[in-house]
């Protein structure tokens, strides 16, 4: 009888949680209220303060990297006079950084500041069993939040991406082409995975921490720990693997160190976004991965189509695209089984 | 009680936590349209018993139902029928109050029109129009557990579940709170599970209670009847206060038969014992010349019942006979 119990229980687990099979009523219920949540989550970011910090900052870049293109863009067309719209993004003057290095830095900080306290401020405030008492299930909970941070930081890349583009269009009186027009395109795409990215690490944050100081300390720390520090690791320790302190080992190992060097850089989404978005906004750039003499015998030095240099970064976004799914995916499982009971 | 008008039930419920076991086979029946007051210390497994009921942890063994829904595999539909009020309610402190319920009626689907009719009814109810448009934040602990209530009623359930509702409640307030409450189960026929350790505002409003002693029931009925009960068993607890006050009258009620306990609180005397001492210690009061200051039998309180089956449970535990001591106390 106990034994018998027992394994009714057991059976009962397997499909059980908050899932199971539901007739078509409650299917509907749990779109209406996973859109409330989304509804009420897009009203919170858009009416809180730190949404007025992002703004200022991302005003404050989209405003830089404007100075610093048409500072810059004298220069910049003396070099070479193909693709300008694109220089918009890309050129910086000498004290400014362009507007595309500075979103692969600034960036990140906007899915931090969505993202941080998505969990525990819920928790701590005592909302979350309440929600979670609606007829709500709990994954809806957290992908409701992370949809809602991704539509917001679309709508702000589209904005901002238009923005710079029809300020130069007006400053310098360039009309894009057809391609230009894609690449633009395809690069703001990139910069909301990215940036997604971001903001699914620091739910994973929100969730893991229960003080949302912790998980905002933390978040930022991996971000700095991405933009500075990978790269100086990354150098270390191809340099140890591989050295090329005396001549005989600079011959024998330095294309192995460069890759290793590479791959170990790549790790990092700040990089792969980097090196991802210089390749579709600079479309001289002919390969991501290093090349020996004899591979570019008999190559036309010409620009690379759109085609083929979405072939070059294909694997960048699918890695990003990974990493955010990944991060959301822990936080996901993390959020499901947690106690609901806080503080 | 007909098996159809118990609304809800838990069949040997049980969750552990590792070794420590929150909630040891929980057998309990609530009646459609009872007030039912869980009473218990701190940490008794409580609230790990009402998160079970609303499917928010998983038992470990056993089962818990609500209006027939297995509240582990359909906690859906238990939650659509069953309004959550927890301990220390929280909301957004950035919406109004009106704002939040209006959030709480988007989630379980209800029209916009609904919803507006519903919150100005509801806030009317629960006296809270004229802080509707402020925001949450600004709301004290009253406020917000007023606010939590309409909060409740916005989905129109069926039962409703409490968790320490008045926890830090002002007495004018818990006063009017609890009214609510009654007037929840009374006018509008629902079944209302309280929570508390408090146990004698949880006294006026209860029809039955059951008594939660470190996961187990020890105790359930109407308070009335625990009383009885009590009484039944040969728990009598005696206060009693005379002039002199001297070792004399100690040493005499300490030689009387039955004698478990004696307490001294400021000059009374507090005597636990298991029979009806008032004959014997009047008695020899008369006889030695002490004048009677004051004298009365304790019990019927639920001060007293849960305080009695407290130390029960705790005697059991230490005789190591627990199991099947409560075991049988719970079917009696």
């Amino acid at each position: 009888m106990e034994a018998q119990k027992t394994v009714s229980v057991l059976s009962g687990k397997s499909n059980s949680s908050e899932t199971g099979t539901l007739p078509k009523e409650n299917r509907k219920l749990h779109y209406h209220s996973m859109a409330a949540l989304y509804r009420k989550e897009m009203t919170d970011h858009i009416t809180s303060k730190r949404f007025l910090i992002i703004l200022l900052l991302v005003t404050a870049t989209t405003i830089a990297g404007i100075y610093g293109a048409v500072n810059g863009m004298a220069d910049a067309i003396a070099n070479d006079s193909n693709f300008i719209f694109l220089k918009l993004y890309t050129t910086g003057s000498n004290s400014v950084p362009s507007y595309l290095s500075f979103m692969a830095l600034i960036g990140p900080f906007v899915g931090l500041i969505l993202g941080f306290d998505a969990i525990n401020s819920e928790r701590n405030n005592g909302t979350l069993n309440r929600l979670l008492s609606q007829p709500i299930y709990r994954d809806s909970v957290i992908i409701g939040k992370f949809l809602a941070g991704v539509s917001l930081i679309s709508i702000m890349v589209f904005s901002t991406g238009i923005l710079i583009g029809t300020a130069g269009f007006l400053s310098i009186g360039i009309l894009p082409s057809a391609e230009e027009l894609f690449r633009v395109l395809v690069y703001l795409i990139y910069t909301i995975v990215y940036i997604s990215f971001w903001l699914a690490m620091a739910m994973l944050f929100s969730v893991v921490c229960r003080h949302s100081a912790t998980s905002a300390l933390a978040a930022i720390a991996l971000w700095i720990f991405f933009a500075i520090f990978m790269s100086l690791l990354a150098g270390i320790i191809a340099n140890l693997a591989y050295p090329v302190d005396t001549q005989y080992n600079a011959l024998y190992n330095s294309l192995s160190n460069y890759n290793c060097n590479l791959y170990l850089n790549r790790i990092s989404p700040y990089y792969l976004y980097s090196e991802a978005v210089s390749t579709i906004m600079n479309p001289s750039v002919r390969a991501v991965n290093a090349v020996t003499m004899s591979q570019l015998v008999g190559a036309l030095s010409s620009y690379l189509s759109l085609g083929q240099s979405l072939l070059l970064v294909w694997p960048h976004l699918l890695g990003l695209i990974a990493l955010t799914l990944g991060a959301f995916t822990i936080s996901y499982v993390k959020f499901m089984r947690q106690e609901i009971r806080g503080n | 009680m007909a098996e159809n008008d118990v609304i809800i039930r838990t069949d040997d419920l049980t969750r552990a936590y590792g070794s420590k076991v929150a909630v040891n086979h929980l057998n309990l029946s609530i009646r459609r349209g009872e007030v039912f007051g869980l009473l218990g210390p701190n940490g008794a497994g409580k609230t790990t018993t009402i998160l079970m009921l609303l499917g928010l942890t998983e038992p470990t063994l056993g089962s818990a139902w609500i209006n027939g829904l297995d509240c582990t595999r359909n906690s859906m539909l238990v939650k659509r029928i069953t309004g959550y009020l927890p301990d220390n309610v929280g909301f957004y402190p950035d919406m109004t109050g009106r704002e939040n319920l209006k959030f709480t009626g988007r989630l379980n689907g209800l029209s916009e029109k609904e919803i507006e009719e519903k919150i100005d009814v509801l806030l009317e109810r629960v006296g809270m129009t004229y802080a509707a448009d402020q925001k949450t934040g600004t709301y004290s602990k009253g406020m917000r557990q007023r606010l939590g209530i309409a909060d409740v009623l916005m989905k129109d359930p069926q039962v409703i579940i409490m968790d320490e509702p008045t926890l830090g409640l002002d007495p004018e307030g818990m006063r009017e709170f609890l009214q609510l409450i009654r007037q929840l189960s009374v006018e509008d026929g629902r079944t209302v599970l309280v929570s508390s350790h408090q146990l004698y505002q949880i006294q006026q409003i209860c029809d039955r209670v059951g008594i939660f002693v470190s996961g187990s029931l020890i105790a359930c009925g109407k308070i009335e009847e625990l009383g009885r009960q009590i009484a039944r068993e040969g728990h009598f607890v005696l206060e009693v206060e005379a002039e002199p006050c001297d070792d004399k009258f100690l040493g005499f009620i300490h030689g009387l038969e039955g004698i478990k306990r004696i307490e001294k609180e400021g000059r009374k005397f507090i005597v636990l014992s298991s029979r009806d001492l008032r004959k014997d210690i009047t008695g020899f009061l008369g006889q030695n010349n002490y004048t009677l200051l004051h004298l009365r039998q304790k019990g019927g309180d639920l001060d007293e019942i849960y305080r009695c089956y407290f130390e029960k449970a705790e005697e059991e535990e230490k005789h190591g006979s627990s199991k099947n001591g409560k075991r049988a106390f719970r079917k009696k």
